[in-house]
């Protein structure tokens, strides 16, 4: 079974990780993009030439050194496959676009999902962007277990 | 089952009025069709099957499936789901007695047909003709569609000549992309749409298209139709709305605008555009209430801002029963699952992803075997494939108020046919396409195709075959010069590539059977 029959990824099937060192710097964007298709907003959003791609059809790879975690490309990613982390102060940060009503506020305290939808914890929203200022896809940033980083991609709104 | 707030959109609902559903006032607003505001007060049931009187209800909403027919003002068999609410209208439920939803015919049938079996009354009753004349008389009433109308028509005939550059028929992606770029170099373009606005199937996507940036990636289907429409408009396109193609004659189109008024058309070029329709799939069921098709779904959640139901199936998992499924969560209604009768998801995972980490179960190697309920779907049976073939045992129930059948769309080739273009059957196209060539240019010469009607795809591509068909026609008129070439040769360039990866290959073998040199 790969992951076009899941639909999800599985451990194996994750791209590269960044460093620890580089996750502790500042947010850096994780791509879950693993099959081609003729998509590339990704590529052309970003300023800083950080994410790969030969064509169009081609899988984005990410130069985590280069990228600078400025948001660009999770902001206008069609297939929501852009996630940003972070590792601070013993903390992990993952953050997700959500296209769902009602947006969670700064201080939330929201169910984390995983590439299943399965529960794995909760976690506290520590950054919104609304929706109204991207489109209407806002991005939220949860602060999670770092253990969790590589697990969370989904939230539930509690209400 | 009015939405009132939603993620993306914004339903802006007219002034409230008043309609009458076999005499009983229902609450509506203007700029809904009849079928999203019966849909919207809970009535689910629009008449009965002139055979054994089974319920039916909408499927495609966009008036092209004829399951949505009802007596409307006195006339019978309207499509509702392409009608416009008015203050005072009178809408009926046709076929049955004394309604569609209590409907004493539907007893009778299967008590005749017991007697009297299916094609008996081609044979029984012919001698004498008294008797004949007697019983078919009956025969027409009890089959409904033989109600002549009651309302007189008294619209006086009116007649226009129109003489233009360009007649592009169809106002979807496709279509107003060849007008904007064949009227941006100057040419004189008419512009015509069966419905009140433009857009086509853009106006039901709340998702951000892929693509690249410079095709408009990024950027959500809805948001994608404001501004193609805006260029419309500035750029000065005669738009003909509410106006239905019926014939191309030599060269020249025949068709009926808003009811009214008949238009002959002379065109130097024409871009046909006509999209897609849904296909249908075949399972015990399949004609209850309550099965419909994806894009109908979408149509009544996007554009009308009317829920579909509380919980439902989706049966396919190509792009458009991914993006459903979203589209539904997004609407605040439960996903069931996605069923799959290939052994792998059809669309890009990264949509399926996007559905999944929201629990919603995706089961490839499953097919749906039937449709539960009586009057409207109340559940439904799935059942694992094996090499094709249903694996005995293996039934589940899935618990749901509602099926979406997403298993392809084929294109609305009839206008082709007509005008006496080359067609070829190719599956990998979604049905019967016209021969063409690179920029869309038929058998028949001046006549281009572009988008769905030319071939299942994206609307990314649709699109950029839209603008190659619009700059080619300007071009052979003689507008654009070098520049037009220029830039019809690139967007060519980049179709080719858009079409590289795997999702391509379909496309191009496809492609392969029905492109002839230019
Ligand atoms: S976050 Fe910014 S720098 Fe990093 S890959 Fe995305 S667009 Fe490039
Ligand atoms: S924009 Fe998103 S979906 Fe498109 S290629 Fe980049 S990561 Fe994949
Ligand atoms: S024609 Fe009205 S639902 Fe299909």
């Amino acid at each position: 079974m790969s992951f076009i029959q899941r639909g999800y990824l599985e451990e194996d099937e994750l791209p590269p990780k960044p460093s620890e060192e580089r996750l502790k710097k500042r947010n850096v964007a994780y791509i879950e993009c693993p099959q081609e298709i003729p998509c590339s907003p990704c590529v052309e959003s970003c300023k800083y030439d950080a994410i790969e791609m030969k064509n169009i059809n081609d899988t984005p790879k990410v130069d985590y050194e280069k990228c600078t975690g400025c948001m660009r490309c999770i902001k206008v990613c069609p297939g929501l496959a852009i996630f940003m982390l972070r590792l601070r102060n013993g903390r992990g940060y993952v953050t997700i676009a959500y296209e769902f009503l009602p947006t969670p506020k700064k201080g939330d305290t929201v169910t984390l999902l995983n590439r299943r939808g399965e529960v794995v914890g909760e976690g506290v929203v520590t950054w919104v962007l609304p929706p109204e200022r991207n489109e209407k896809t806002a991005l939220v940033t949860v602060e999670v277990d770092p253990a969790l980083i590589y697990e969370v991609r989904a939230i539930k709104v509690n209400v | 089952m009015r939405l009132t707030k939603h993620p993306i959109l914004e339903f802006k609902r007219g002034r409230e009025v008043t309609i009458y559903f076999n005499q009983k006032p229902i609450k509506a607003y203007e700029g809904e069709t009849v079928a999203s505001a019966l849909y919207a007060n809970g009535i689910t049931t629009f008449s009965r099957s002139f055979r054994f009187h089974r319920p039916r209800g909408f499927f495609c909403a966009i008036g092209k499936c004829s399951s949505c027919m009802m007596e409307v003002d006195g006339v019978p068999n309207i499509r509702v789901c392409k009608v416009y609410v008015r203050d005072g209208m009178m809408i009926r439920t046709q076929n049955s007695f004394p309604n569609a939803d209590k409907d004493i015919f539907g007893m009778i049938d299967s008590i005749i047909d017991r007697f009297y079996p299916h094609g008996s009354h081609y044979k029984k009753f012919n001698r004498p003709k008294a008797l004949r004349d007697f019983v078919t008389k009956q025969i027409r009433n009890f089959a409904g569609i033989g109600n002549p109308p009651k309302a007189v028509f008294d619209e006086k005939g009116r007649y226009e000549e129109i003489h233009t550059d360009i007649a592009i028929i169809g106002g979807g992606p496709a279509g107003m992309s060849a007008a904007i770029f064949s009227a941006r170099f100057g040419a004189k373009v008419t512009l015509m749409d069966e419905n009140p606005f433009l857009g086509g199937q853009l106006v039901k996507q709340t998702h951000r298209f892929f693509g690249s940036g410079k095709h408009r990636a990024g950027t959500r289907g809805i948001k994608i139709a404001e501004l193609l429409r805006k260029e419309v408009e500035e750029l000065d396109i005669d738009v003909r709305y509410e106006t239905k193609v019926f014939g191309i004659y030599n060269g020249i189109i025949g068709a009926v605008e808003r009811d009214k008024k008949l238009l002959k058309i002379v065109p130097k070029k024409i871009v046909v555009a006509t999209g897609a329709y849904e296909r249908t799939l075949i399972f015990e069921n399949n004609d209850l209430p309550g099965v419909y098709g994806a894009g109908g779904v979408q149509t009544l959640m996007n554009v009308f801002g009317v829920k579909p139901g509380n919980r439902g199936l989706i049966v396919g998992s190509g792009n458009v029963g991914l993006i459903l499924s979203y589209q539904l969560m997004q609407a605040g209604v439960e996903v069931s699952a996605v069923v799959e009768a290939m052994p792998r998801i059809g669309g890009y995972f990264v949509h399926a992803a996007k559905i999944r980490r929201l629990g919603v179960p995706i089961y490839v190697s499953h097919t749906i075997k039937r449709a539960i309920g009586k009057k409207k779907v109340e559940g439904a049976e799935i059942v694992r494939l094996e090499n094709w073939r249903e694996v005995e045992g293996s039934e589940k129930r899935i618990d749901c108020d509602f099926i979406c059948v997403a298993t392809g769309l084929s294109p609305t080739h009839e206008l082709l046919y007509q005008a006496g273009c080359q067609m070829k059957f190719v599956p990998e196209l979604g049905g019967l396409v016209p021969v063409r060539n690179r920029f869309g240019e038929t058998t028949v010469s001046g006549l281009y195709v572009a988008g769905d009607v030319a071939g299942i795809e994206e609307a990314t591509s649709a699109m950029m075959e839209g603008r190659i068909a619009g700059l080619d026609c300007a071009i052979k008129l003689g507008y654009g010069g070098d520049e037009a070439v220029k830039l019809r040769n690139e967007i060519v360039r980049d179709l080719k590539e858009f079409r590289e990866g795997p999702f391509g290959e379909r496309i191009l073998a496809g492609l392969k059977k029905v492109e002839v040199e230019a």
